[in-house]
């Protein structure tokens, strides 16, 4: 008789992972809504000097970027060892600036341009000269509020 | 013919799908946002007059291409910037008009009047390494900030950190109108005058 067959009394049941599916979509969702895909590859070794004191920059888009620093190893052969400029995807001179301000200018809506912020991110081992030109021309085209983006750490950390 | 029933599909995979979006996903997001040292560049015309500054309210800070730091015509390490700075800058010399009720310094008449006047020039060369340029702001921002906070805890027994900290917060439950204007006024008392020479 069935009253008498033993109970398997030490079995856990199988955990039911139907709404596994679904746990892991809703991750997916928001992955997908809080990523935000790099728009540049640099070509420049970038590795940013360390600071402490630093405000954040919030609003991403309302900040261009510059980078500048050494071509990395592949660019080297065309680009030379000295330190380069990089706006958006390729390597500048200082006079392209300007015409990169206006274009970045152009693209945000009219109300939001005074507060249009230029993040530098310039390789720690970059020499000042390179930084004195882009100062210089971020002041001709007006451009006046800048960031120098840091690493967040002590700064004994930027002697090698 | 009999009606064929459609055949169900097997949704098994389908976690392993949803995985392997999630884990591109995961690895491309960048989360995080940028943070760094805001400075304001002067804009370029110009002014025609020429200040006056009388030479004991400035602070020059030289920088040479060996990454060498000269302070008020003394070489000094990267370390005692900050402290020489604060004694700078709250020195509180002035007399009369110019005097500085709430500076704390050793008032030497040699040095700065008051906070407002005084101004750290920095200048740097061409060879100077951007990692030692960007230290010293570091530094010089300390500066202002330490004795920001000292006043701040002295006025409002909270520091100027933690203000700016709560003014930046939504979800702040306080007045902020209020917060603003007792921000302003440590701003005030102590203003960033850092100039840079080209």
């Amino acid at each position: 008789m069935s009253k008498f067959n033993k109970k398997k009394k030490g079995d856990l049941p199988a955990v039911n992972t139907a709404s596994l599916p679904d746990i892991v979509f809703m991750l997916l969702f928001f992955f997908m809504v809080a990523t935000v895909m790099r728009d540049n590859e640099l070509k420049i070794k970038n590795e940013l000097p360390a600071a402490n004191e630093v405000e954040k920059l919030d609003k991403k888009e309302l900040v261009m970027y510059i980078y500048a620093g050494k071509p990395n190893f592949g660019y080297q052969s065309k680009f030379g060892t000295e330190a380069r400029l990089q706006l958006n995807d390729k390597f500048s001179e200082v006079s392209d600036i300007p015409a990169f301000i206006y274009a970045e200018r152009e693209s945000k809506r009219e109300e939001l341009r005074p507060f249009l912020t230029t993040a530098l991110k310039v390789d720690k081992e970059t020499n000042m000269g390179i930084v004195g030109d882009i100062k210089q021309e971020l002041r001709k085209v007006n451009a006046l509020k800048i960031n120098y983006t840091t690493r967040i750490g002590d700064v004994s950390l930027n002697k090698q | 013919m009999a009606r064929r029933s459609s055949p169900e599909v097997n949704a098994g995979s389908m976690a392993d799908i949803a995985f392997l979006l999630l884990i591109f996903f995961l690895v491309t997001t960048t989360i995080e946002t940028d943070s760094g040292i805001s400075r304001k560049l002067p804009p370029m015309e110009e002014s025609e007059e020429d200040v006056v500054i009388k030479q004991k309210n400035i602070f020059t800070v030289l920088l040479n291409g060996k990454d060498q730091l000269l302070v008020e015509d003394e070489l000094m390490v990267l370390e005692d910037l900050r402290e020489s700075a604060i004694e700078f800058l709250d020195n509180g010399g002035g007399t009369g008009e110019d005097a500085c009720t709430y500076c704390k310094g050793k008032k030497d008449p040699k040095s700065s009047d008051n906070p407002d006047k005084a101004i750290i020039s920095l200048k740097n060369e061409r060879e100077t390494s951007y990692a030692t340029y960007i230290s010293v702001q570091n530094e010089l921002v300390a500066a202002y900030t330490y004795l920001r906070n000292i006043r701040a805890q002295e006025l409002y027994g909270e520091s100027y950190s933690e203000m700016m900290k709560n003014y930046k917060d939504v979800n702040w439950p306080g007045n902020r109108e209020k917060l603003k204007e007792n921000i302003n006024r440590l701003r005030k008392e102590y203003p960033q005058k850092l100039s840079e020479v080209q």
